[in-house]
This record gives structure tokens, C-alpha cells and sequence, in this order.
């Protein structure tokens, strides 16, 4: 695949759908290709983050540690973007990654990925309001969680 | 030297007996300068004017010596004693005799001095050697408080260049002024002697030179003392603007630092030129005074020559002999400044190095030290504080035992780093004591200390040598003299060293102290360095230097083969389909796109920086074969298009992004001329020059990697062909700098890494670095090789103060350091602080573990990991607030 076949699969990613062909192709340029044959890992939960990945096709499925073993709590199909928690938050990656069918993704690196931040504000704000979406996601669960705990008398 | 010393003390002291026969000779050596001095009026006088020779074959005694006897001693023949009756010449030969006396005479004088210039040479060098030594062996003592005050560029400065002058100057010390005041001293006797006030004419001119020139020259001196000053202090600015490099350019501040060595240069030039106004002055002073003397000596020895009270003889005497008179007095006047400016200068000199609380001397190896084993250590009422009187750690009372791990935790500057500090004995304690037994922490002897305890912090020194040298550093413990049984040259060595108070020791020996080892054999220390290195998490890292080296195949005839074995294997397992997409092998048939354009025409390696890749358009011979390949406006078509997308991609980025120089083709000064070149080529008037620019550029691409589709199968063929006419027609001076790539060879000139690969990682497939990096490993563990691989990695050049390897890698090396030691006590003190938590746990588990039964006191940055240890000192404020064993730290959990 060409550079110019990422450019067409990065616009349509929500996340890049505002921003200039120019500077798709800039990122597409400094990013890296990569490819992982399905079952392999992008990530383990507790390493430490360096580089975001694009979907570009292909799915993974989002594991995490339980008592009971590795539990899947997701899947992420393509033009997503995975694994930029951990390069915003300065912290070890919360969840494993696995690709579960051979995968095709941009590797950003943190560097660029900042980089990236600093030369797109259009970007910056899709970021943030995809932040503020999964904070609410993730208000709501808690809140169902709480009342369901409420309903068992647990609480 | 409690005391400082004068300059001529310390000469006295360590060179009296060599000053004493240099005198001696210099001494002896006046009368023969004497002689050489009444030989021309002889020969004048008696032969060449013919005084003594008017009859036609009357004879002269020659080398008749005579000397006069008192009156009451005189017996029948009269108040002489003739010791030789002499040899009757006549006239020529008498001559003869005399002008080959007079040659003999100054062949001698000649003989001497040279003797004596080099007995003066050896001396002063001896005592450079001498004071050097002393000088760097008290930079050894200083004590901490010192060394962190003192600039090390000026202390260099000082020891090389300042004493420099201190050698030459200790050979004429005392010779020379006795030497030249002799000179001086017969050369004005021998005028006297010929006339009485001729001789006191050049005294006074003498006398006066001497009073007035030293005079005059006071202010130089100091001129000279001023411009030592400002000279040092400019070595040691230079020195602060070449460490603090990275960050002057980070502040920006490189125009302050400009104005300020410009200011700094300003002065010395001010100073300097002064100096020279001055000198040159007393210069041509001197040279006058120096020529008044002989005009009164044509004018007045004319006048008393044409009145007969002088003969012609005589005045060419006095003429001859006053050449030699201005020449010791003005040497000595030099002799006499030289010495007032080295005095100043070993004075100031010492200064600097005589810091409060030095160590006292090294102690001589003694065998018995060494061997002295600790025991706890026991810390009573400490109370410490940095150079500013700030208390780091108070009162505190602490046993710590030689077979437990012990961790202290708490805030950082709590005290529990200065804890760890305390054990480099390089903090000042206030007050109370820590002892280990008989010994004091404080005082103990280097030996003991080399031996027993070993310290590693967040920062260690590397020397600029290989990982080796560096890591076996510590244990250059045992210490070896140039032995008795050595060879000729060997003993000269240890003879001229004592004589310069230097000690005997080797340092071509083998200093290692194998003690730690508990064995000699090379294999079993290699065997316990990759087991202290996988330890401390290293292993990895020094494997991959040794893939990234180059093995030299006259050396290592045998390993080169087992990494063509190695190579085969590799390819036998990327067969594997889950395996080969991970790399791309060198092919001879085919394109590989893992690799760029230049390196696939190239298609080998060499050590030759002309035949890297990325200069091969400056070569004739490539440029010869892209224009027979027809190559040439293929590339120029790939470089519009590379041109076409780095300009898109580019052009609104600052000049100053750091993209420019990780992805893009055109550095951003360049641009603008591409995009001249690119409005030009849409009118279809590329130049010469534009079309070299754009060829260049598509040398770097790699298909894999950058994606721009750029490689068409039409373009592969070519590229492929130029490969092989590009080795086909090498000329013959290129051909033995390139090792081509060969399925069955050995290539000496690329990286073990390459030559086990011969192929590239491919770009996009995950974690193929890795993946590849782990086969390679496995395959040479499997044929045996890895030794030979660390080997290699081990003699990676650390860099300047070990800038070479990363950070984290400077701190594990700096554990391994000190671990390697075995120490009787070991202290880590933030060593680890910039690794990451799950590489800092592994460490600290795996190091814990090979020290257990030994003591291990470990300063955390983190306190999560103190239930490792088998007790946990936990400091607040500097004060030790608990103190409590693992096991009670168990049961108050439970």
C-alpha cells in the first residue's frame, strides 16, 4: 500500500476527517507501516507507553487482568485509534492489546504524536471531545454499576 | 609538605648532589675559558707581528708553564719554578701550535658546555617530573569539599603548561648565574688585566646595565603575573563553554557567553601589548647600552693605541673579550627575571594545591591492610552537612551488620541519600564517628576501602576506553611495581622514576585483582562478566554492540566461519512462513526494498568513507555507471517526485522543526532552491546543476520504508543491472576496499549483525527487530558464538565520560561496576533512577540475590520495593525515623 492509499484511509477516520490532505501526509510520512499476523500482541497492560497505533484494518480485541485471567472487555475494529491513553497520561498501558485477525496499522510515536498535537489544534480538539465522550461513557457505567450494587443491598 | 616550601628549597632538596657537579664542571671549565680568551693576543702578538722572532730562525718556547715562587722559597735559579721547559718553535709552526691550541681550546669549551647543558636538561626534567607527579598526586588527596570547588580545565592548565617553565628553569637554578657571573667575571678581569681603565670603563657600563635593566623590567614582571592569571582563567572558561555546551545553546545564551570571552580576550590583549611596549623597550635599552661600550672602545683604546700606551693586540683582546662580557650579563639580568617569574609562578601554583584536609600520603602497598576484613559498621551521633552548613543527617545512631540487605527509603533529602554519601567518605562529618572495628570509616586506607566496600550512585565517571576496561575498572586493585627480574629498559625505567620520586609502580602490568574472581582463567572471568551483566540488565544492550562490530578475520579465522554457519541457519529458519516475512535476504538477482537505491547498486560494505552510500555521487566510477545504465533521468524523475512530496509535506513547517531532520529528504535551508528547481521543471528547463541536485536525491530512498511507490519494475531492472556493471568494471585501486555481499563469504567489512543477516529487517512487520534479534540469538547460544559476540560488544568504546551509552545504560554499568567488586559492603545509591519500575524490581532482585549472607545497603527511589530487603531504614528530615526488620514489617501487616 501506498502512501497516498493511507492518506484516503486516514481521512476517514472521524478523528482526522478536518484536516488538511497535506498533513495526513505528513503524519502517514513519519509514521511507521505496520503489520501484526493475527494473535500477535500490540501491547501488554504495565508496559510502558510509547507510540499510539491507527487501525487501519483488521480488528483487536482489548484484554484485561482479572484474578480469573485475562478478560476481553473490547474489541476495536478499523479506523480507530489505540493506545493514546497511555502517551496523554504519562502512564503504564492499562490494557493488553492482541490483534485477533492480521492487522494493518500507523504506528505513531509519542514524539510525533505530540509533535502532531502541537501543529494541529483541529486534532487537539477531536481528541479532547473524544476524552470527554469516554469520561462520560464511563460516568454512566459507574453510575449504573453503583445502583446495581444498590439494588443487591451491597451498599 | 604541611608547610609550603620555596622554589629553591624544593630545588635544593631533590637536586643537590646533580647541582653540585654541574658547579663542579661549570668551575673547572673558566680557566679553559680563559685560555681561549689570551690565546688570540699570543697569537697576535708573537707570531703574526713577529714580537720575539726578529732573527731569521729565532724560537719560542711553546707551552712553556712557569710559576713564580716566593722570595724566601727561591733557590740558585732564580724565584720561578719551571714546571715544562716548553717545546722550541719557530715562527710559522709556533703558529701553527698556537691557532690549533686555540681550536682545540674551543672544541673543549664546546664539549663542555653541551655536557653541561644536558646534565642542566636531565635535571630540570627530572624535577618537572618530580612536581608533576606531586601536583596530580595530590589532586588524588584533595579533599571532596575542594575537588568540588576547583575548575578542572584551570587545574590541567596548571599542571601541564604553568609548571612547564619550573624544568627548564631548575636546571640553571644555581649553575647558571655561578656560570655566566664566572664568564663575566674573567672576561672583565682579562680587560683589567690588559688595561686598567678600559676594564673599569665596561665595569661601570655593566654595573649601570645591571641596575637599571631589572629596574625597568619590575613592572613587566608584573604584567606577566596578570597575564598568567587571566590566561588560566580562560582555559577554565573555555572548559565551563565546552561542558556546558547543551545548555548555553538550550538557554540561548551563546551571545552572552560571547560578549564575555570577547571581553575576557579584550583584556589579555590589552595586557599583552603593554607587556610588549614595555619589553621591547628595555629591550632596545639594552641592546644600546650594549653598543656604547665598544665606541668608547675604538674611541678611547684608539687614542691610547696611537699614543703606544695599548698595543693592537691587546685593544683586539679587550674587543674580543667585551663581546663575551654584554652577553653573561644580559643572561643574567634574564636569568634573574626568569627566576623571579617561576618563583611567582610555583608559589601560585601551590597555592592551588595546598587545600585545608588533604589525605595524607599514599600508603605503600602493604599486604596486611589488604587483608583486613570488616566488620559492622557502627555509626554513633553522625551528624552531617554539605559545603553550605545545611544538615543533611542528624544525630543518628545506627548498627548496620556485614550480612544483611538493608534498604532506606523516605523523601528524597531526607538523609537517606546522604546515608549513601556518607560511604564515599565524601561528606564532611560535624560530629560523631563511624566505625567498622579497629577502623574508621573516615580514615580508612584506599586499599582496604578498594577492596571491601563499593559504591554505585545515579552518576558514575566512565573512562574513554571499552566497556571492559570500564566495567573492570574497580578491581585495578593489586598493585604491581616494575618487578627486579625485568629487562634492562625495565630497570632504567624504575631508576629514573625513583630518582624523580615517582613510584615503581608498572602500569603495563596486569593490575586486576583476580581475588574477586577466585580464578585467573580468562574464560571463567568472561563467563562471571556476561553473569554481572545480565544481572544488572546489560547483556542485552552489550550483545547488540558486539552485532553492530566488526570482526577482524585475521584474528578470529575460526569465528568467522561459525558466522557464515550462523547465516545459513538463520535463512534455514526465515524459510519458516510464520518467519520470513521478517527479513529481506540479500539477493544478487534481486531488488530488496528494505534497503535504499545506493545500497542496492552498491551491494556490499566497506570501511572506506568514500564507498559508503551516501557518498557514492561523488565517486567517478558511479557516476560513470548511472550515466552508461541509462540510469541518470530515471532518478532525476524519482527525485522530482521525492522533491515534489517533501516540498508538499514540508514547505509550512518552521525551518527549526525537528521533522526536518528525522523524515525529510531536503534539509530546510534547501527548500526554497527546490522549489526553484521544481517551477523550472514544469517549464521544461531543468540546468545541469538541478538535474544533479534531483539525482542525488532518490540515493536515500527506501521503498519499504518511505512508500512512495517510487521503484517500478522497469526502474528495478535497471538499478539491478547498474548492480552488476558497477562491480563488473570496479577499478582495480577500489577493488580491494569493497566486500561485496556473498552467500558463502565472510565480509569483513560489515557488522557481525549484517553479516549473520545478509539482508535487512523489513519495515512494517511488528516487532520484527526484535523478533530477529532473538533468533539471532538463539542460533549463535546454538553454535556456540555468543562468548565470541560479547567479546566483541565488550570492547564498544564507552565515549568521553561514557557518552556513548544511553543513561540507563551508564547506570547499570555503574552497578555492574560495583558489583563485580564483591564487595564486602556493598552501597547502591540511586543508581537505577532512570529506568523504569519493572527493569529497577528485576535489578534489585537479581543483584539482592547473588549478594544474599553479604551486606547490600540500598538507597530507593522508590519505597515500594523495600520489603525486598531483609530490614528497611526509613529517614525523615535527616533523621532516621524507624528502623525495623522484614519480618516485623510482615507481621504488622498481618
Amino acid at each position: 500500500m501506498s502512501i497516498h492509499a493511507e492518506v484516503d484511509l486516514l481521512r476517514r477516520i472521524p478523528l482526522f476527517a478536518s484536516i488538511d490532505t497535506s498533513k495526513l501526509k505528513l503524519l502517514a510520512f513519519t509514521s511507521e507501516r505496520l503489520t501484526f499476523a493475527s494473535g500477535a500482541v500490540l501491547f501488554r497492560e504495565g508496559d510502558r507507553g510509547d507510540s499510539a497505533y491507527l487501525i487501519l484494518s483488521g480488528v483487536v480485541s482489548v484484554s484485561v487482568a482479572s484474578p480469573k485471567g485475562d478478560v476481553v472487555v473490547a474489541s476495536i475494529g478499523s479506523n480507530n485509534i489505540v493506545g493514546e491513553m497511555a502517551l496523554l497520561g504519562e502512564m503504564p498501558r492499562t490494557a493488553t492489546l492482541t490483534a485477533t485477525e492480521p492487522l494493518e496499522t500507523l504506528k505513531i510515536k509519542k514524539e510525533q504524536f505530540f509533535q502532531l498535537l502541537r501543529d494541529l489544534p483541529q486534532m487537539t480538539l477531536e481528541i479532547m471531545r473524544e476524552l470527554a465522550a469516554r469520561l462520560n461513557n464511563a460516568n454512566k457505567e459507574l453510575a449504573a454499576a453503583h445502583a446495581k450494587l444498590r439494588a443487591a443491598g451491597l451498599e | 609538605m604541611a608547610t609550603q616550601q620555596t622554589l629553591y628549597n624544593y630545588i635544593w632538596q631533590h637536586s643537590r648532589r646533580d647541582q653540585l657537579t654541574i658547579l663542579c664542571i661549570a668551575i673547572a671549565a673558566q680557566p679553559f675559558y680563559f685560555l681561549t680568551l689570551s690565546l688570540p693576543k699570543l697569537i697576535i702578538n708573537g707570531p703574526i707581528t713577529g714580537n720575539g722572532f726578529e732573527a731569521s730562525n729565532a724560537t719560542q718556547e711553546f707551552m712553556r708553564f712557569v710559576i713564580a715562587v716566593p722570595s724566601w722559597l727561591a733557590t740558585q735559579a732564580g724565584n720561578q719554578w719551571v714546571v715544562f721547559e716548553g717545546v722550541a718553535l719557530e715562527r710559522l709552526p709556533f703558529l701553527l701550535a698556537l691557532s690549533f691550541s686555540f681550536l682545540a681550546l674551543v672544541g673543549f669549551n664546546g664539549f663542555l658546555k653541551f655536557l653541561v647543558n644536558t646534565m642542566k636538561g636531565r635535571l630540570g626534567e627530572r624535577l618537572l617530573r618530580r612536581l608533576r607527579y606531586e601536583l596530580i598526586d595530590r589532586v588524588l588527596r584533595f579533599p571532596p569539599s575542594h575537588v568540588r570547588k576547583i575548575k578542572q580545565a584551570e587545574i590541567a592548565s596548571m599542571v601541564k603548561d604553568e609548571v612547564e617553565p619550573l624544568g627548564g628553569f631548575t636546571g640553571d637554578a644555581i649553575v647558571w648565574p655561578v656560570f655566566l657571573a664566572g664568564q663575566a667575571l674573567t672576561a672583565l678581569t682579562f680587560i683589567v688585566l690588559q688595561n686598567f681603565w678600559l676594564g673599569m670603563v665596561s665595569g661601570t657600563i655593566v654595573v649601570v646595565q645591571a641596575i637599571v635593566i631589572p629596574y625597568l623590567r619590575k613592572p613587566i614582571l608584573k604584567l606577566g603575573k596578570l597575564r598568567q592569571f587571566q590566561a588560566r582563567e580562560l582555559a577554565g572558561r573555555v572548559g565551563e563553554i565546552v561542558d556546558g555546551n547543551a545548555d548555553i545553546r538550550v538557554l540561548g545564551t551563546s551571545n552572552w557567553e560571547r560578549a564575555e570571552i570577547a571581553s575576557r580576550l579584550a583584556r589579555i590583549f590589552d595586557i599583552r601589548f603593554e607587556l610588549y611596549q614595555r619589553k621591547y623597550f628595555v629591550k632596545s635599552l639594552n641592546n644600546f647600552i650594549a653598543q656604547l661600550t665598544p665606541f668608547v672602545f675604538y674611541a678611547v683604546g684608539g687614542y691610547f693605541v696611537i699614543t703606544h700606551q695599548l698595543d693592537v693586540g691587546q685593544l683586539v683582546a679587550v674587543i674580543i673579550a667585551y663581546k663575551d662580557l654584554p652577553g653573561p650579563i644580559k643572561e643574567l639580568i634574564d636569568w634573574d627575571l626568569q627566576r623571579q617569574d617561576v618563583e611567582i609562578k610555583y608559589n601560585q601554583v601551590m597555592e592551588q594545591f595546598q587545600p585545608d584536609g588533604m589525605e595524607p600520603p599514599a600508603q605503600a602497598s602493604q599486604p596486611g591492610a589488604a587483608s583486613n576484613q570488616l566488620e559492622q559498621f557502627e555509626l554513633k551521633n553522625v551528624t552531617a552537612v554539605d559545603d553550605a552548613g545545611f544538615v543533611l543527617l542528624d544525630d543518628l545512631e545506627l548498627s548496620l551488620p556485614l550480612d544483611k540487605s538493608i534498604a532506606a527509603i523516605g523523601p528524597s533529602g531526607s538523609g537517606k541519600e546522604a546515608l549513601g554519601h556518607l560511604f564515599t567518605r565524601q561528606l564532611s562529618l560535624k560530629a560523631g564517628s563511624i566505625k567498622s572495628g579497629q577502623f574508621d570509616l573516615l580514615s580508612l586506607p584506599d586499599i582496604v576501602s578498594g577492596r571491601r566496600f563499593a559504591y554505585a550512585g545515579p552518576e558514575t565517571y566512565f573512562f574513554p576506553t571499552d566497556l571492559k576496561q570500564n566495567l573492570l575498572y574497580g578491581l585495578r586493585l593489586a598493585t604491581r611495581n616494575v618487578g627486579p627480574g625485568g629487562n634492562a629498559q625495565h630497570l632504567r625505567q624504575m631508576k629514573e622514576a625513583e630518582r624523580s620520586g615517582n613510584p615503581p609502580f608498572d602500569s603495563t602490568a596486569d593490575w586486576l585483582d583476580y581475588s574477586a574472581f577466585g580464578t585467573t582463567d580468562p574464560n571463567a572471568i568472561r563467563d562471571r562478566i556476561v553473569e554481572i551483566l545480565a544481572m544488572v540488565g546489560l547483556e542485552n544492550d552489550v550483545f547488540q554492540f558486539g552485532l553492530q562490530s566488526r570482526l577482524d578475520p585475521q584474528t578470529n579465522t575460526a569465528a568467522t566461519d561459525r558466522i557464515v554457519e550462523a547465516r545459513q541457519e538463520l535463512h534455514r529458519r526465515l524459510e519458516q512462513p510464520e518467519l520470513s516475512p521478517l527479513v529481506e535476504r540479500f539477493d544478487e538477482q534481486a531488488y530488496n526494498r528494505n534497503a535504499s537505491i545506493a545500497e542496492n547498486i552498491l551491494f556490499g560494505a566497506s570501511s572506506d568513507p568514500l564507498l559508503q552510500p551516501h557518498n557514492l555521487p561523488g565517486l567517478p566510477h558511479f557516476q560513470r555507471i548511472v550515466a552508461e545504465e541509462g540510469l541518470e533521468q530515471h532518478l532525476v524523475m524519482m527525485g522530482l517526485s521525492i522533491a515534489e512530496t517533501m516540498l508538499e509535506l514540508f514547505h509550512e513547517l518552521p525551518d527549526d522543526h525537528p521533522f526536518f531532520d528525522e523524515f525529510s529528504f531536503i534539509p530546510s535551508n534547501e527548500l526554497a532552491t527546490f522549489q526553484q528547481i521544481m517551477k523550472r521543471a514544469k517549464s521544461s528547463s531543468l540546468t545541469y546543476a538541478d538535474r544533479a541536485m534531483l539525482s542525488v536525491l532518490p540515493l536515500r530512498y527506501v521503498e519499504a520504508r518511505h512508500r512512495l511507490g517510487l521503484v517500478t519494475p522497469e526502474i528495478r531492472e535497471r538499478l539491478l543491472a547498474a548492480r552488476r556493471t558497477f562491480a563488473q568494471t570496479l577499478p582495480a585501486g577500489l577493488k580491494s576496499r569493497i566486500s561485496f555481499y556473498n552467500e558463502d563469504a565472510f565480509n569483513a567489512s560489515a557488522s557481525l549483525q549484517d553479516n549473520i543477516l545478509l539482508g535487512r529487517v523489513s519495515y512494517g512487520v511488528a516487532q520484527a527487530q526484535d523478533r530477529v534479534n532473538a533468533l539471532i540469538r538463539e542460533i549463535l547460544d546454538q553454535l556456540d558464538v555468543r562468548d565470541l559476540v560479547i567479546e566483541a560488544g565488550l570492547a564498544f568504546h564507552s565515549g568521553a565520560g561514557g557518552k556513548r551509552l544511553t543513561t540507563g545504560q551508564r547506570q547499570k554499568l555503574g552497578l555492574a561496576r560495583a558489583v563485580i567488586k564483591e564487595p564486602d559492603f556493598l552501597v547502591v545509591n540511586g543508581a537505577l533512577a532512570n529506568l523504569d519500575d519493572q527493569q529497577k524490581t528485576q535489578i534489585v532482585d537479581r543483584v539482592l540475590r547473588h549478594r544474599k549472607g553479604r551486606a547490600t545497603l540500598w538507597i530507593l527511589t522508590k519505597d515500594d520495593l523495600a520489603s525486598r530487603f531483609d530490614r528497611t531504614l526509613t529517614f525523615e528530615h535527616g533523621r532516621l525515623v524507624s528502623d525495623i526488620g522484614n519480618s516485623d514489617m510482615h507481621e504488622a501487616a498481618q
